[in-house]
């Protein structure tokens, strides 16, 4: 069995699963953000007029984590998040992150930090990019806010096809100032936007079992741009030093591995000793293109952080780059740190005097302006360069834009040169 | 017989369907007012109700790609719209199964807006070309969910058949 197979086979009670067989797992982490309000909504309307009390069915494995709209842009939202917090108290639901600077962030970051996701989980989040948790070896996947309110009712997701698996294999040391996120961009430019659709992608190779919790992240995370439901790394020493360390878990953890003889729909093979800088461009993630295809297109807006690439190790590569130096006159840089807990080691590090010496605006942690909804939009023609994980039309607030992505060193590189540019040459060093 | 209000490429991405700077508005009720907000022209005419219910917005493949947010399937919805499609993004297939939005996918669908089309249990037809494109039937898996009417119901259907529920 694959690993998503083994996974759904505990979480149903059988003892093996294969690709195809319909299965109702039992959900370990259900998991959203301000779109809670809606789920709220749902939820109260499945139990209306049955005569049963709307009490979620174990609020100990609900998360809910405000980072869209962080602090509140209107009224609308700041009502939704008030709803939100009446509705936690009444439930006594623990993991929930309000707008904190020391326990808040984008949810992508605050499960993995703080020891919610643990190996052979079946999590879901009303938000596509739930895909990241897979980083820890688990099986996550996003959903909407209706099926989210099912979960809370029943806790099982109802009729799940057990999807086939990809495997790739990744070979090679990274060159300087190429990373995760070049990878993944090129897998996605290799096997499209649809490449995945409906399959899960298992991480292998030598690359990802020296690659950090971190960089698993990134992969994971951006599975969905490929369609996949869900990224796994399979649980290693990584994940358990990860877990144990840096999350402060306690309990026994149990890594879930793939059989020898598991199967496959598809093998892609991928040696990154000679990668270079990969950017997304414009309107679909699978745009993809080597840096020096787009270098010297005039950048507006670099934008460096979120739940792909706001982690301690971005900033630190990004820092590396414009520290001493000046961003462009006529571009902007934004930065987001991904956690108040990042934020605060990107402090002590003087990573933020970094960036604000360098004349970027440094934010709170959020989602920011990634999608477009409550800061950082961009004007009519405008260009950005992001470190997030989507470029379609009107992703920055406004279809008139266009939006390229990259890595956090092609963003930096390019703040200060104000066109997208190269890191291993010239500015970079 | 329905008329083809709308066509489309591949990877229409709920960015386009929704944006995402009227996520705040999330009631059911509410979000169609925004279905296709950044193309004006035609937000415009689902607003003044000139589009008539089981009109049809016709993509390619990975059709509705991208966020998970369930404005994009309750939007559509709202208007009465049927979307045929090459095929569908995962998350916006389950969220339109879920809501009752009708989907069809129809792998190889060719026609040009304006063009009428017949749409029978197994095959769409393109009247003004008269050709007929064959349809794969949605995940068996969800079946249960539309013969219910859709998630809510279904979901109050299997609770209220629990005399306790997962542990």
């Amino acid at each position: 069995m694959t690993i998503v197979e083994k996974i759904l086979a505990r979480a149903a009670g059988r003892d093996t699963v294969k690709a195809g067989d319909v299965v109702e797992p039992r959900v370990d982490l259900a998991m959203s953000h301000e779109n809670g309000a809606l789920v709220i909504n749902q939820f109260l309307e499945v139990f209306k007029d049955t005569g049963r009390e709307p009490v979620p069915w174990d609020p100990s494995k609900i998360a809910i984590i405000f980072d869209h709209r962080v602090p509140a842009e209107s009224p609308k939202t700041a009502s939704n998040q008030k709803k939100i917090r009446a509705f936690v108290a009444r439930h006594a639901i623990t993991k929930f992150h309000d707008i904190r600077g020391d326990v808040g962030g984008i949810c992508h970051q605050i499960l993995p930090e703080n020891g919610y996701v643990r190996p052979g989980f079946v999590v879901v989040g009303t938000d596509s990019h739930t895909t990241s948790h897979g980083a820890l070896g688990a099986f996550a996947f996003g959903i909407g806010a209706t099926e989210m309110a099912s979960v809370w009712t029943l806790g099982i997701a109802v009729n799940v096809e057990v999807p086939e698996t990809i495997r790739v294999n990744v070979t090679g040391r990274f060159p300087r100032f190429v990373g995760p996120k070049d990878l993944i961009l090129h897998l996605i430019g290799v096997i499209s936007a649809q490449g995945a659709n409906f399959k899960v992608i298992e991480f292998y190779g030598e690359t990802i079992t020296r690659m950090s919790t971190s960089g698993r992240l990134v992969l994971c995370n951006m599975s969905v741009e490929a369609g996949a439901t869900s990224g796994i790394v399979p649980a290693d020493e990584e994940t358990l030093r990860y877990l144990r360390d840096e999350a402060g878990v306690k309990e026994k953890l149990v890594p879930v591995t793939a059989d020898s003889d598991a199967h496959y729909v598809r093998v892609v093979d991928i040696d990154v000793s000679s990668l270079e800088p990969q950017i997304a461009c414009p309107h679909t993630v699978d745009n993809v293109k080597p840096v020096g295809q787009v270098a010297g297109t005039k950048v507006h807006q670099v934008v460096i952080g979120s739940c792909t690439n706001g982690r301690l190790d971005d900033l630190e590569i990004a820092a590396g780059i414009v520290r001493g130096k000046k961003v462009a006159g006529g571009t902007r840089m934004l930065v987001f740190p991904a956690s108040g807990r990042i934020y605060q080691k990107a402090l002590a590090e003087g990573l933020i005097a970094d960036f604000m010496a360098a004349g970027a605006v440094v934010m709170n942690p959020g989602c920011g302006p990634c999608l477009g909804i409550h800061e950082g939009a961009l004007g009519d023609n405008e260009t950005a360069l992001s470190t997030t994980n989507r470029n379609f039309k009107g992703r920055m607030g406004n279809p008139q834009s266009e939006v390229y992505l990259c890595s956090p060193a092609v963003a930096a590189a390019s703040a200060l040169t104000g066109e997208i540019t190269d890191p291993r040459k010239g500015t970079g060093e | 017989m329905a008329t083809i209000v709308l066509k489309l490429g591949d990877d229409i991405s709920t960015d386009v369907i929704y944006p995402g700077r009227y996520m705040a508005t999330v009631l059911p009720s509410e979000t169609p007012q925004f279905a296709f907000a950044d193309m004006t022209q035609f937000n415009a005419k689902l607003k003044a109700k000139e589009i008539p219910a089981g009109s049809i917005v016709a993509a390619g493949k990975n059709f509705g790609c991208g966020s998970s947010r369930e404005q994009a399937a309750s939007a559509l919805c709202g208007h009465g719209l049927t979307i045929i499609a090459e095929d569908f993004a995962r998350i916006f297939l389950q969220n339109s199964i879920n809501l009752g939005l009708h989907l069809v996918i129809c792998p190889g669908f060719a026609a040009s807006e304006g063009e009428e089309i017949e749409l029978a249990k197994e095959t769409v037809v393109n009247k003004s070309s008269g050709v007929s494109f064959p349809i794969l039937q949605l995940p068996r898996a969800r079946q249960a969910i539309i013969d219910a009417g859709g998630l809510i119901p279904y979901t109050r259907q299997r609770l209220l058949a629990s005399t306790h529920r997962a542990p």
